[in-house]
């Protein structure tokens, strides 16, 4: 189809099944994540989920046979801007769409493909990612948890950590040791292991921010058919490094996702610290706003171009610059709103302070994790350095 | 509007990266400087640029240009920075074309734009008075009497100021020192009675020039564009200096860093290369992100200008802004790490560091452009 006739078929689509509510700014509390306990607050958004699943566009690119919308790069390019222009919320969040499926897409076998694709397409399984445990953390290749495989599977014992939102997800995709006599990197694999099962136990960690969207994971005992294998057996390394690409993709977008209708850094200075002449009236503030503006938008133009030359392809190693410099920026972000809003973006609850500034603070604490998780921000030096610049080890 | 290279304009940007290393390279950039070489640049080399038809990339077809847009001169401004060529090309083919073309007559365009296009009229905007980019802190006075006007003032930094045939001169027909209303351009014959150019040597080797008017008398065919109105064509013309310049700063920041990564795998101490020690590596892939930027930058404001989309100006700006402040961070990075041998006039690298300073401080150094940015997002 041409992409104008895709454009205007689109945007009159929208108009017509978006949901008015699903077209307002969205509260932490609305967001949608799926899963067999999938929880809707506003009923509106399982109306506007069912919707876009039905049309494939919860994963516009994925081909049709697995739930997908069988979009080129260039409409699911057009459906993105056409949901922003009429601020359309995303239908559903989920680790099984911007982490697992692409990577089943590319390496999974086609019983895989078709057994969980058409599922988290439609939000009906949620995800959650086992790949952190305590003594490997940057450290990731040295992890211990044990998979040995007896007869058509595998028995899987040990302790992940930092496994995000595991006490509301399904299933786990799991790294774990097949191989403990091989080289750290090559007796790993990558397996997806049901967590109905008794032997699977989660444990939120209550955060800084007062939050506990981490969990420990406890495996023991579980039994995992061998046909959860993805990859090949003491092959995991290799899917657990293009996953990670998709993941710091994801982390990298964060401010992007966040960003919606929230007001500008210069509008809020101007309320909370004086506008003099149209401009915020602190002239070392604005500097410091302007610098943050300028290099959100050189970050997205990057972003851009790099989807521009892929093409649709892997995100391959630059996809460590942009977690790096992405989640740099999203801190930035905070630690300028805190300075803008003062002691106000301070509070901790209660009375005296507006919900916006409340989840300031919160917002703030959480951020600290952005250059954490999925690779910290030096591991992501480290793999520019040397995958991207050759420079020596 | 892509952000990537159609085919057309990759093939030009292949040609200029090796046009520029094989017949300019930083050596003779040294010689230049070395010879005292009283045009500052090679003039063979100039006319070679516009048979390959770079002096009339926008240059409209009907005055013998080809009228290829910014996004390609960009390209050639690009390859030019990787060597650092002192050239007529953002005197000339990017800053006079665009004075002329945006704000000149019929008459103004048939007689220097062929001639532009052709490597034979060398042009140069004599705009600043201070020394910090403010392009409408013009006391320079043009007074009219009847169907003449003449010129008093002083221009500094004026680039190609002392080779130029024809100047652009900003000067104020009304209104007072920082007013936007009230600025003329005029075009001024480089040997008409009362102009006296005197060469400053800058620390990039590169062209410069302080110009005297006393009482340069023209008459009213020398204003360019409308008396008082000058400032509208003047701030198009600035913005395609700002991103042209952007540009050839992202080739210096792109070479002066991928030198400095090739000593890092070549240089030994401790035994192993110093590449290898990660307070190095987090530098250099700190540089990388910063030049990717500055490119995504650079490409927008170029394909902005040729769109004339309403936000070119802001982008123009995002792209002086970033290309400095990238340019800044890897042309200090790369003398620090070539260590003892970086601070040695023999070693090249140091021409990088001095070009940088003075291409950041040229139409807006980076804190003139968060400012400007800043106002025209409304705050």
């Amino acid at each position: 189809m041409e992409n104008a006739a895709f454009r205007a078929e689109t945007r009159a689509w929208l108009e017509a099944q978006c949901p008015p509510s699903m077209r307002t700014p969205m509260p932490e509390d609305e967001v949608v994540w799926g899963g067999q306990n999938a929880r809707f607050k506003n009923p509106d958004s399982r109306l506007w989920l069912e919707r876009m699943a039905a049309k494939g566009w919860t994963v516009p690119i994925w081909p049709k046979e697995y739930g997908g919308g069988g979009l080129s790069a260039a409409e699911a390019r057009i459906l993105e801007e056409e949901m922003r222009r009429l601020d359309c919320r995303s239908p559903l969040q989920s680790f099984g769409i911007w982490m697992l499926g692409p990577v089943l897409l590319e390496c999974g076998t086609e019983a895989q493909k078709a057994a969980h694709l058409p599922k988290i397409a439609r939000g009906e399984i949620r995800w959650c990612q086992g790949y952190s445990e305590p003594e490997a953390g940057s450290d990731l290749a040295g992890l211990k948890t044990r998979a040995v495989l007896q007869g058509d599977s595998f028995l899987v014992n040990g302790h992940k950590i930092w496994t995000s939102y595991a006490n509301f997800a399904d299933w786990i995709f799991c790294l774990v040791r097949t191989d403990p006599l091989a080289k750290k990197h090559d007796g790993i694999s990558f397996l997806l292991i049901d967590m109905d099962d008794p032997g699977v136990r989660t444990r939120p960690i209550r955060l800084i921010s007062g939050a506990s969207p981490f969990c420990e994971t406890f495996i023991e005992n579980v039994r995992v058919p061998r046909e959860n294998l993805v990859g090949g057996l003491n092959n995991g390394w290799t899917i657990a490094k293009k996953l990670l690409e998709h993941e710091r993709k994801m982390i990298a977008s964060i401010g992007e996702r966040q960003r919606g209708a929230e007001r500008s850094l210069a509008d809020l200075a101007k309320a909370y610290v004086g506008e003099k002449g149209g401009t915020v009236a602190d002239a070392v503030l604005r500097d410091r706003i302007t610098q943050l503006d300028i290099d959100q938008r050189a970050f997205r133009l990057t972003q851009r171009r790099a989807t521009e030359e892929a093409k649709g392809g892997s995100p391959g190693p630059a996809s460590a610059m942009f977690k790096f410099y992405g989640t740099e920026l999203n801190k930035r972000k905070f630690e300028l709103l805190l300075q803008i809003a003062g002691t106000q973006a301070l509070g901790w609850d209660g009375d005296g302070f507006t919900a916006g500034e409340l989840r300031i603070a919160r917002e703030w604490l959480r951020s600290k994790a952005n250059s954490i998780e999925g690779g910290t921000s030096e591991i992501q030096l480290n793999i520019i350095a040397k995958r991207v610049l050759g420079l020596p080890d | 509007m892509a952000l990537i290279l159609d085919a057309d304009t990759a093939l030009i940007r292949d040609t200029a990266l090796d046009f520029f290393a094989k017949r300019s390279p930083v050596s003779a950039l040294r010689k230049l400087r070395d010879d005292k070489d009283a045009l500052g640049f090679s003039l063979p080399l100039w006319r070679q640029m516009a048979e390959l038809g770079w002096a009339g990339f926008l240059v409209p077809e009907a005055y013998g240009g080809s009228d290829f847009g910014c996004v390609g001169l960009g390209q050639v401004l690009e390859a030019a920075g990787r060597s650092l060529a002192a050239t007529p090309l953002i005197a000339t083919a990017l800053i006079g074309a665009s004075a002329l073309a945006l704000a000149g007559s019929e008459a103004q365009k048939a007689a220097h734009l062929p001639a532009l296009a052709k490597g034979e009229r060398l042009l140069a905007l004599a705009l600043e008075e201070g020394a910090h980019h403010a392009p409408y802190r013009i006391a320079t006075a043009v007074k009219r009497s009847g169907a003449a006007c003449r010129i008093d003032g002083e221009k500094r930094f004026v680039l190609d100021g002392h080779v130029a045939d024809l100047l652009v001169v900003a000067a104020r027909s009304s209104g007072d020192v920082d007013d936007r209303r009230g600025i003329t351009l005029l075009l001024v014959p480089a040997d008409a009675k009362g102009v006296s150019r005197h060469r400053t040597e800058m620390a990039d080797s590169r062209n410069a020039a302080i110009i005297r008017l006393q009482g340069v008398e023209l008459g009213e065919d020398a204003v360019l564009g409308r008396i008082d109105d000058g400032a509208e064509p003047l701030d198009a013309v600035l913005d395609r200096a700002r991103a042209g310049l952007a540009a050839e700063m992202l080739g210096t920041a792109a070479e002066a860093f991928e030198r400095t990564l090739q000593y890092l795998k070549d240089r030994k101490q401790f035994g192993v290369p110093i590449g290898s020690f990660q307070a190095l590596k987090h530098r250099a892939a700190a540089m990388f992100a910063e030049i990717e930027l500055a490119r995504s930058a650079v490409l927008a404001a170029l394909a902005a200008l040729d769109a004339r989309t309403a936000d070119a100006g802001e982008l123009a700006s995002l792209a002086k802004a970033k290309a400095g402040d990238a340019l800044f961070l890897v042309s200090n990075e790369a003398i620090q790490m070539h260590g003892g041998i970086g601070m040695t006039d023999e070693h090249e690298i140091g021409f990088f560091l001095k070009r940088a300073r003075v291409a950041q401080a040229s139409f807006g150094d980076s804190t003139f452009h968060r400012d400007r940015y800043a106002r025209l997002r409304g705050y």
